[in-house]
């Protein structure tokens, strides 16, 4: 225990505890306010929305969720936009330094279960991995822990007991650039390898670690967050997703609220409430919106392809039971109210579509905690960095060796789709090993089938179709339906950052029509962004963009996907940019006579799974 | 050149002119066209306005141009853009065309050129003189009086210049509201559409655009792709040596109002217009939007159409921003983005019809300038459709020039 200051208030805190777990655990519901004036807390709890934003140490715009707070550490509260106002002492011992420089050739980006097992399927393989992560310990959100206990899980311990990989812990990755990359004996464009920009230290701190990875073969497992739908009141303090919930629940073993409801579709709604419960909190309802009984319709493809997920989910099913949670579907939280935190919800019946079924509403009283969950959004900023294609303007499109449209990167886990911790190790697994082969064997496509993977690969690839199946039922079972746009007011938030009102979007796609050929579809989403200004603040449409694109109607809009180009990963202090950089190497693969982009790279030995 | 009445009865069931491009130039061309009761059809191949003109800053500039055509061209567009975005909010009526600048974030918050080191306060000095005697308004700022303009720039500036007439605009808005008078006035506006070539007709005159969606007839095209010029040139049968440079820009979190005022920019700035290097070229540019964010520009690079960044340019720009402001240091940057400008050799736009082939005119070749020059170019180029006299010379922007042709023949060789 150490001590730190909460707008000038001495706190204690605990090794590994987060700032937003400090001024949860100091009484504070919200501790920013944005420039409209709105209190606001912590919301997405895993570094997406940039709502949990608080002053430490002089700095401004420090993700509060994500910043894990050391000795002295002065905690203040955020009010609207700021400068940064650091004592002329630390400035100077703050400067960067160089980057340290280091050439590797296989990076994994994530440590969740697809992370960890691409590193250890790779490192098994023989090559040396380096393993990225924001978190103090690998395991992502599935297998997060707290940060002061012994290590859990063989995985987890596997992967910083592997003499062939390098854990980097606390790190993000800000961006990455084609070329750079080991050397490979050919010239050829496509196998100039990857350079990867990592910083590592504190959370948005100023002046952390700047490491350049150079690489040849790069995993993806970024993992993905969960989606919010808007409601009034959505954006009160105490109003948070599942995920975040979940995060300080196992990370922090700090629970959000005393009295806390539960909302959204998926079972992933049930973990949640069981983590909710195993730290003290009281679930007042788990409101599933859609009908588990989709599952029926399907009963022995569910069986076969989700049983591993039975016991799983009887185990917290029972635990809820035990403590008599009213578990309701096609129910759902449709409004939050409250003058500075949410004090009450009204929950309401939904029709087949989601809209409210009239006279079906009622109040919740002595409410502090909503946690909301509409399935996932995948984190696909390094993914189309790299050039990527996707599915369905959604996910990562992969191969049979989890394999891009981009020759020698790789990608697992939720950004490919999702389908539950199993899959995403299994597929990681398989990247792991594509990976290492790609790093030995680079362009040699051809000849893809070593001992480990003849051995390996056939088992896990039947992992991953039987996942596959799952994840398909699971997306069926629980789709999201467009009544929610019915519980809107003319004045609830769509963009939670640059504080854009439905109505505001309402108008925007009233003027326009959705006639395609003269309509919103001519403008695409980078008008629709730039005249209504949803999106453009620091969450970059994290979370808005999907519901923003939702509300102009399916499909309305003809490049949803353009709102997830994030060439720059993570925020970045201008002062860390600015640093030295290492020097550029003569490989960087930046041809002047690169014609159409969206033109196919006839060197890519790629073709989407058909599965 | 069409000779005569712009109404020539009776009309046929096509349109007058085909503009290829919604970009800002392609917008502010079949604006001036429309006004004058020419019928017009604008293609995009993607959505409205999402190519160059989605991804600058909006800059309305004088202060970075050396006397000469381009100077002329910026200093008619600094004069033209708030008469033509009052104009456009009368014809709209009161309800909706009120507040139409203020919509498109029209602001003249002015220019401010800093000079950090001697060479550059002495570069600047002779510059300012020259533009001074082409009709700028430059008035120079002392050291000690620079940081009531810009409270938080870096000590030790050696000379400032300011220049009231330098202003922003959001591209996209603004191009939205010349594309919304179009429409209006029976203009057709097609997204998703590709133009892939001209048909011409006996005398070798374009009679009809080819385009994805079929073939379109029509009077005369206008070739406004911006960066991708040169390649619809190409396909029409009419090469234009206009190449893609790749400009970045640095998006910072909110940050509170008045911490940058002006549009700040290093007096390096001009040195990277002016140059075809392909290398790197940054020179800072440092402004607030109405959002807070403040928008850090600009590099420029012939890299193709290359999509994806290098770092080192992100780095070279982060490094002239804390420079200028250090306060910035430990500011996020929350995004980047990137465009393609339309690049000439000679740094000229070319605006105007080809002689080599009747009915094909252009439009393009602005570079990083495009939305500054955009009203003056459309109001240039539809008095020559139109057969008005011209409110600039024409001479130095029109296709058959020296500065072109060198490279052309280069290109073709």
């Amino acid at each position: 225990m150490f001590r730190v200051t909460v707008d000038g208030a001495e706190r204690w805190a605990r090794t590994g505890q987060t700032a937003a777990a400090v001024l949860l655990a100091a009484g504070r519901a919200s501790w920013r306010t944005t420039r409209g004036g709105r209190p606001r807390g912590i919301f997405c709890g895993i570094g997406v929305c940039h709502d949990c934003l608080v002053v430490v140490n002089g700095v401004p715009d420090v993700r509060a969720c994500w910043r894990v707070v050391e000795a002295g550490d002065r905690i203040e509260t955020q009010e609207g936009a700021r400068l940064p106002c650091l004592p002329p002492e630390t400035g100077a011992g703050t400067t960067p330094g160089a980057a340290r420089e280091v050439t590797v050739p296989v990076v994994v980006v994530g440590a969740g279960p697809a992370g960890l097992a691409a590193a250890l399927a790779a490192a098994g393989a023989g090559a040396r991995v380096t393993l990225v992560d924001d978190g103090e310990r690998p395991g992502g959100q599935f297998l997060r822990q707290a940060a002061d206990g012994p290590a859990r899980g063989a995985a987890v311990r596997a992967v910083q007991e592997h003499p062939r990989i390098a854990w980097l812990p606390g790190s993000t990755v800000w961006a990455l650039e084609p070329g750079g990359g080991p050397p490979s004996g050919t010239q050829d464009r496509t196998d100039a390898g990857w350079t990867v920009h990592v910083l590592q230290g504190p959370a948005d701190a100023p002046g952390r670690t700047a490491h350049t990875l150079r690489t040849a073969a790069l995993v993806l497992c970024t993992g993905a967050y969960d989606r919010a739908l808007p409601f009034p009141g959505w954006d009160l303090p105490g109003v948070v997703t599942a995920g975040a919930a979940q995060a300080l629940a196992k990370g922090q073993r700090t629970a959000i609220g005393r009295r806390v409801v539960v909302s959204g579709t998926g079972p992933f709604l049930l973990p949640v409430a069981s983590s909710l419960l195993t730290v003290g909190a009281r679930v007042l309802g788990v409101y599933e919106a859609g009908s588990p009984a989709a599952w029926l319709r399907t009963p022995v493809a569910a069986l076969r392809d989700g049983h591993a997920k039975l016991p799983e989910l009887l185990t917290y099913a029972a635990r809820l039971a035990r403590h008599r949670v009213p578990y309701r579907t096609r129910q759902a939280v449709v409004a939050a109210h409250g003058r500075d935190r949410v004090e009450a919800v009204t929950v309401a019946r939904l029709t087949p579509e989601w809209q409210i079924s009239p006279g079906s509403e009622r109040r919740i009283e002595d409410v502090d905690a909503v946690c909301v969950g509409y399935g996932f959004t995948p984190q696909l900023e390094l993914a189309l960095a790299a050039g990527c294609a996707l599915r369905d303007n959604t996910w990562v499109a992969v191969g049979a060796r989890q394999q891009t449209s981009v020759p020698g990167v790789y990608a697992a886990g939720e950004p490919t789709g999702i389908g539950g911790a199993a899959l995403a190790a299994a597929e990681g697994e398989l990247a792991g090993l594509a990976a290492a082969h790609w790093a030995e064997h680079r362009g040699d496509a051809a000849g893809w089938a070593p001992a480990d993977v003849v051995a390996r690969g056939p088992a896990a690839r039947r992992r991953v179709l039987a996942g596959r199946r799952f994840a398909r039922l699971l997306a069926a079972a629980h789709p999201v339906r467009d009544g929610w746009h019915t519980w809107l007011g003319e004045d609830t938030l769509v963009c939670r950052c640059e504080e854009v009102p439905y109505g505001v979007l309402r108008t925007a796609v009233g003027e326009r029509g959705p006639d395609a050929s003269d309509g919103l579809a001519a403008d695409g989403m980078c008008t629709f962004k730039l005249t209504t200004r949803v999106g453009l603040g620091p969450c970059q449409g994290r979370i808005c963009a999907r519901n923003a694109a939702g509300l102009c109607g399916p499909g309305t809009l003809p490049d949803p996907q353009t709102a997830d180009r994030r060439p720059i990963a993570q925020p970045v202090r201008l002062a860390d940019l600015a640093a030295p950089g290492p020097e550029p190497r003569a490989t960087t693969a930046l041809d002047p006579t690169a014609l159409d982009p969206g033109a196919p790279d006839p060197a890519a030995p790629y073709r989407e799974d058909p599965t | 050149m069409r000779q005569g009445s712009p109404y020539p009865p009776p009309r046929p069931p096509y349109p007058d002119v085909v503009v290829v491009g919604s970009g800002i130039i392609g917008a502010a061309c079949a604006e001036a066209l429309t006004r004058r009761g020419v019928r017009v059809t604008v293609l995009d191949r993607a959505p409205l306005a999402s190519g160059t003109t989605a991804h600058g800053e909006g800059n309305l500039l004088v202060s970075d141009k050396p006397p000469g055509p381009e100077l002329d061209l910026a200093l008619a567009s600094s004069a033209r853009w708030p008469r033509l975005l009052a104009e456009l909010g009368e014809e709209l009526g009161e309800e909706l065309g009120t507040g139409l600048a203020e919509r498109c974030e029209y602001e003249t918050k002015g220019g401010l050129v800093v000079a950090l080191g001697e060479a550059g306060a002495r570069a600047l000095a002779g510059f300012t003189a020259a533009q001074r005697a082409a009709g700028v308004t430059a008035r120079e700022v002392g050291p000690h009086d620079v940081h009531a303009y810009e409270p938080h720039l870096a000590p030790g500036v050696r000379a400032a210049v300011h220049y009231p007439q330098d202003a922003q605009v959001q591209p996209v808005a603004a191009a939205a509201a010349l594309l919304d008078a179009v429409r209006r006035r029976g203009g057709i506006l097609r997204a998703g559409v590709r133009a892939l070539g001209v048909e011409r007709g006996p005398g070798g005159r374009v009679t009809a655009l080819r385009t994805s969606a079929g073939t379109l007839p029509c009077g005369a095209v206008v070739n406004a792709c911006g960066p991708w010029a040169g390649r619809f040139a190409g396909e029409a049968g009419a090469p234009l040596p206009v190449q893609p440079r790749r400009g970045l820009v640095l998006v910072t979190a909110p940050l509170p109002p008045g911490t940058v005022r002006h549009k700040v920019y290093d007096a390096d700035y001009v040195g990277a217009v002016g140059s075809g290097d392909a290398d790197l070229r940054t020179s800072t540019v440092v402004e607030a939007t109405r959002g807070g964010t403040v928008l850090i520009g600009s590099s420029r690079e012939r890299s193709g159409f290359e999509e994806r960044f290098r770092v080192a340019v992100l780095r070279e720009l982060a490094r002239k921003a804390t420079a200028l402001f250090p306060v910035l240091g430990h500011v996020p940057v929350i995004r980047a983005y990137g465009g393609f400008r339309p690049y000439t050799p000679d740094h000229l736009p070319v605006i105007g019809p080809d002689p080599r082939l009747p009915g094909l005119w252009h439009a393009t070749g602005h570079e990083g300038a495009g939305i500054g020059l955009a009203p003056a170019t459309g109001e240039l180029l539809a008095q020559l459709y139109a057969g008005e006299p011209p409110c600039l010379d024409p001479e130095p922007y029109r296709v058959a020039r020296p500065g072109l042709a060198a490279e052309e023949a280069r290109c073709s060789a």
